[in-house]
């Protein structure tokens, strides 16, 4: 295969937990990430999932380069990221992009929807004004955003499924080769996440955009993802090809996902109900 | 036990009036539960909040139609009945439950505070502490002295149910009550409202926008759109066949074993606001056999069909999908 | 409580730099503390000399700052030049009128700020609310020496009710209860004087605070099993205004400090505040030392104790 656009080598994460009891506080660390290793070639989905807590995000944030390893390595085209200067290091934030579960929230309440894309138009790729209006429109348009109609919107005028669009457009503008995704249609309704979805899968199709994707959601990942990765406390317990992998889940955790996730089949109703009445797990 | 008739929420706005729930009804047995599902911006929180006369926003009130509790209509109550009735008769519980738990105050207090907002202040701790325990929460007394940021959203989740049940109220409306919850966690709030049916008899209005938690809890189910609904049914029947393109399209939109990208179904454009309210059928500007002439004639009724259930729709039943359009 | 001892450990090093910070600002400012002590007459020769060695004064300024360290820990705070008195004596003495003045004021300003800001709060637009955001900003922006001018115009020269210097009556204080209440009338103007300012910032902060968690999704909740609108207003939305409140009546008590000094010299209240007036205007080094020293040590143990009663308040402060 060919070489890994964005790679995690056997990276941890030790956050100090702090106890109040003493009078030189004693810092506890926890591993928040213990020692995974992912890598993400160029057109690929790869799903993360995990139960909250497990530490789908932090790993996340290290491997946009938010946060720096405390053991293990992040390499970008090859290269770690740590040694990164100059162009190459503008070149790795360039090309390494995020979208989280509210994007819209970041969005300058103050500035228009065309002015939020267009910040990184100027500041990344350093367009001329007249190039950047013309980009502007053919993201907004490529989200599904009608640039006539919203790229002279506010923030606030806009329903949750479109911020979250904008919040893509954004993360695009910089042309990106891989999007770090952290629960980005969670809160979406049904019809807007598809349209969201089918959005991404059309980018991966036609830039050969790659994403590391976290979610809870099995229906999100088996109608985008190539490989799934399974987290628990901080450790990798599962990983292989989504269909596979969701056919046969050998971890407990996954099993158990998959029990949970809700199917729109009434019909199962009588065997949910035994199930509550019967078992009050502890 | 609970009927809503005629249903009007109205906000104002400035000078203007919204109305974001018009003419909703339905109703609750005891032992049921019933859905409110629709995407966001549909009005099925102002519905819910209505139901308690009790809304986040100063702006909004109840515009019209009644809500009969138990053969009392609630409508003309004064502040001092309605008071009465929360949490007593009727319990209420949150999407976003970090949010709806006061951060300063151990959780077994705030589930005691329904009692004591009613006067049972004798025996309170010891109820606190059966209530914890039928959530399934461990070691209730531990849990019941934590804080609410001590413990994880599935359990705060739980303390908030507590909270709306202490007084065994009749009704639980449960608004968005997983969305914001992990899926495995999400199962076990479900398991947990559907044993609590069943065992306290208990009637709940389930709001939601995920149509796999309808489908697995509840037996009634209203589809909401646009501040009205637009189809009403049993929930076997409306899932094997809805008859509102709305409906068929919520449906056709979730993801399903054989969902992969490129084949995804999503219902274009999106729900009108309140300001720019289409005339006729409020879904037309998004229906695939919208007939001019015959839509945009006044808002089609809600009419009961033969074989039961209800919709909105002037062709309703022409089609099985009316987005493929196979007859 | 060992949150306490750490905090207090943590201060150590703030104090020592505060008392450093004293002594070089006093010592750079011009003019010279012998002339004052010997007076403006011709000196014999060498008396000034001899009055410099005598109280220290010859030697270079680090040795006397190491001096002044060394007396500062063994709790001797110098020798009043001016008033020929030790300056822990001169401080005594007044203390006990300066805390009676400044805990009154703090007392009536937190009290009445905080009820009128929740009133405020609880009757949104009503009247009662335009009432208090009307104290509000007009107390905000008075100076307090020129309230106190104003109080002494109104009620001691005009009306004649309340008494505008001291705080007992000279001739003839009466004895017991009426002796409190004769007190009473002493403290009432300048502890108004005092507080008002305070007052209208801690109502304004109250009300703001109060509007915002009122508006929290817990309060619904709250109301939504039943609650009454007073137990709303007390269990939930007074708790969890409590912290902006205490920040601003903590680290604003400076203030009032501050304030004291020009009130005691408007109502010729014997207190400390006056003390640190005429110290300062007779260059009276150590005593200006001691009392900056005195009000830093205060505000520094007042932040403290905001941050304790913020952990007493909020569960989420401290284990992260
Ligand atoms: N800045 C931080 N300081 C200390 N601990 C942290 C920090 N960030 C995360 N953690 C801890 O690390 C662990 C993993 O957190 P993370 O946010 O990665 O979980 P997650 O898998 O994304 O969960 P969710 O599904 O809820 O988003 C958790 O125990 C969390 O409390
Ligand atoms: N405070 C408010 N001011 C103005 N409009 C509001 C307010 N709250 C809700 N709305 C409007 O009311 C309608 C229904 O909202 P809601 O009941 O929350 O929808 P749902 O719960 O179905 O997502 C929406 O159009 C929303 O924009
Ligand atoms: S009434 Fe007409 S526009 Fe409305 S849903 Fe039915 S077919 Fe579509
Ligand atoms: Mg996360
Ligand atoms: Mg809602």
């Amino acid at each position: 295969m060919s070489t890994p656009i964005l790679e995690a080598r056997s990276v941890s994460q030790l956050f100090p937990i702090r106890s109040r009891q003493r009078l030189f506080a004693r810092t506890v660390m926890q591993r928040a990430v213990d020692g995974i290793s992912v890598s993400i070639h160029p057109g690929e989905v790869v799903a993360l999932v995990g139960e909250s807590g497990s530490g789908k995000s932090t790993l996340g944030r290290m491997l946009l380069g938010l946060l720096p390893p405390s053991e293990g390595s992040i390499h970008f085209r090859g290269e770690p990221v740590a040694g990164l200067s100059g162009d190459a290091a503008r070149r790795f934030r360039r090309e390494v992009q995020v979208v989280f579960q509210d994007t819209g929230a970041s969005l300058n309440p103050r500035h228009t929807i065309g002015q939020s894309v267009a910040l990184p138009l100027q500041h990344n790729l350093r367009l001329p004004a007249g190039e950047v209006g013309r980009r502007v429109d053919t993201l907004l348009d490529q989200v599904g955003l009608a640039p006539a109609r919203f790229r002279e919107r506010l923030p606030h005028e806009l329903s949750g499924g479109q911020r979250q669009r904008v919040g893509i457009a954004r993360a695009l503008a910089s042309e990106p080769s891989v999007i770090i995704a952290d629960e980005p249609v969670s809160a979406l309704d049904v019809s807007v996440r598809a349209q969201v979805l089918e959005l991404l899968d059309r980018l991966r199709r036609q830039r050969q955009l790659a994403y590391l994707f976290i979610t809870h959601d099995l229906g999100v990942v088996r109608a985008l993802a190539d490989r799934v990765l399974v987290m628990q406390g901080g450790q990798l317990v599962e990983s292989g090809e989504v269909d596979a992998l969701l056919t046969s889940p050998q971890h407990a955790y996954t099993q158990r996902l998959l029990a949970a996730t809700p199917v729109p089949d009434p019909a199962r109703q009588a065997q949910r109900l035994a199930q509550a009445l019967a078992g009050r797990p502890a | 036990m609970l009927e809503v008739r005629d249903l009007s929420v109205e906000i104002a706005a400035g000078r203007e009036k919204l109305r974001v729930v018009e003419g909703v009804s339905f109703s609750v047995g005891r032992g049921e539960a019933v859905g409110l599902v629709g995407e966001s911006g549909s009005g099925k929180s102002m519905s819910a909040f209505a139901i308690l006369n009790l809304f986040p926003s100063p702006h909004a009130r109840i515009a019209g139609g009644d809500i009969w509790l138990e053969g009392r209509n609630l409508r003309g109550l004064s502040a001092r009945e309605w008071r009465g009735v929360r949490g007593a008769q009727i319990g209420m519980v949150f999407q976003d439950p970090s949010s709806y738990l006061d951060p300063l105050i151990p959780v077994g207090r705030q589930v005691a505070e329904t009692l004591r907002a009613h006067g049972r202040n004798e025996g309170a701790e010891a109820r606190v502490l059966e209530l914890l325990d039928l959530m399934e929460l461990p070691s209730p007394a531990e849990v019941a002295r934590k804080y609410p940021h001590e413990l994880s959203g599935g359990m705060r989740q739980r303390i908030l149910i507590a909270a709306a049940l202490a007084l065994r109220p009749a009704l639980l409306i449960a608004d968005e009550p997983t969305t914001a919850l992990d899926v495995t966690v999400q199962a076990g709030i479900l398991d947990l409202l559907t044993r609590l049916r069943v065992e306290l008899d208990l009637g709940i209005l389930l709001i939601t926008h995920d149509l796999g938690v309808v489908a697995e809890t509840c037996q009634q189910v209203h589809v909401m759109y646009a501040g009205t609904i637009v189809e009403q049914n049993e929930v076997g029947a409306l899932f094997r066949q809805p008859r509102h393109p709305y409906s068929q399209g919520l449906l056709g939109s979730m993801l399903g074993p054989d969902s992969r990208a490129g084949n995804l179904f999503s219902i274009p454009g999106s729900v009108p606001g309140a300001r720019d309210m289409p005339a006729g059928c409020r879904f037309h500007p998004r229906c695939p056999i919208f007939q001019p002439g015959l839509c945009d004639t006044g808002e089609p009724a809600l009419v009961d069909r033969t074989g039961g259930g209800s919709d909105r729709c002037r062709r309703s039943g022409e089609f099985d999908n009316a987005w493929r359009r196979t007859a | 409580m060992w949150f306490v001892a750490r905090r207090l450990l943590h201060a150590v090093p703030l104090l020592f730099c505060v008392v450093v910070l004293n002594f070089v600002l006093i010592a750079a400012t011009p003019g010279d503390p012998v002339t004052i002590l010997v007076g403006d007459f011709p000196a014999p020769p060498g008396y000034v000399e001899q009055v410099k060695r005598e109280f220290g004064l010859d030697q270079p300024i680090y040795v006397q700052l190491m001096r002044y360290l060394g007396h500062v820990l063994t709790g001797d705070l110098g020798y009043s030049f001016a008033n020929r008195q030790p300056v822990s004596t001169l401080i005594l003495g007044r203390l006990a009128a300066t805390l009676e003045l400044t805990l009154t004021a703090l007392l009536l300003a937190s009290l009445l700020g905080i009820a009128l800001g929740m009133l405020a709060a609880r009757w949104r637009g009503s009247w009662l609310d335009s009432g208090v955001q009307g104290i509000a900003s007009t107390g905000y922006s008075i100076p307090d020496f020129w309230l106190g001018q104003l109080l002494i115009l109104v009620f001691s020269i005009w009306l004649g009710w309340l008494p505008s210097q001291g705080n007992m009556s000279v001739r003839g204080a009466p004895e017991g209860f009426a002796g409190f209440l004769d007190h009473l009338r002493y403290l009432l103007l300048p502890a108004l004087a005092l507080s008002f300012r305070y007052l209208a910032l801690i109502a304004r902060i109250t009300r703001a605070a109060m509007l915002e968690v009122l508006s929290a999704d817990f309060i619904l909740a709250a109301r939504s099993r039943g609650a009454s609108e007073t137990s709303v207003m007390i269990t939930h939305a007074l708790r969890n205004a409590a912290a902006p409140v205490i920040t601003v009546i903590g680290y604003n008590l400076g203030f009032i400090l501050a304030g004291s000094a020009l009130i005691e010299t408007v109502f010729g209240w014997p207190g400390i505040g006056r003390l640190l007036f005429d110290s300062i205007s007779r260059r009276d080094y150590p005593v200006m030392m001691a009392i900056l020293l005195m009000v830093s040590v205060t505000v520094v143990l007042a932040n403290l104790a905001t941050d304790i009663l913020h952990r007493a308040i909020d569960p989420r402060v401290g284990d992260r």
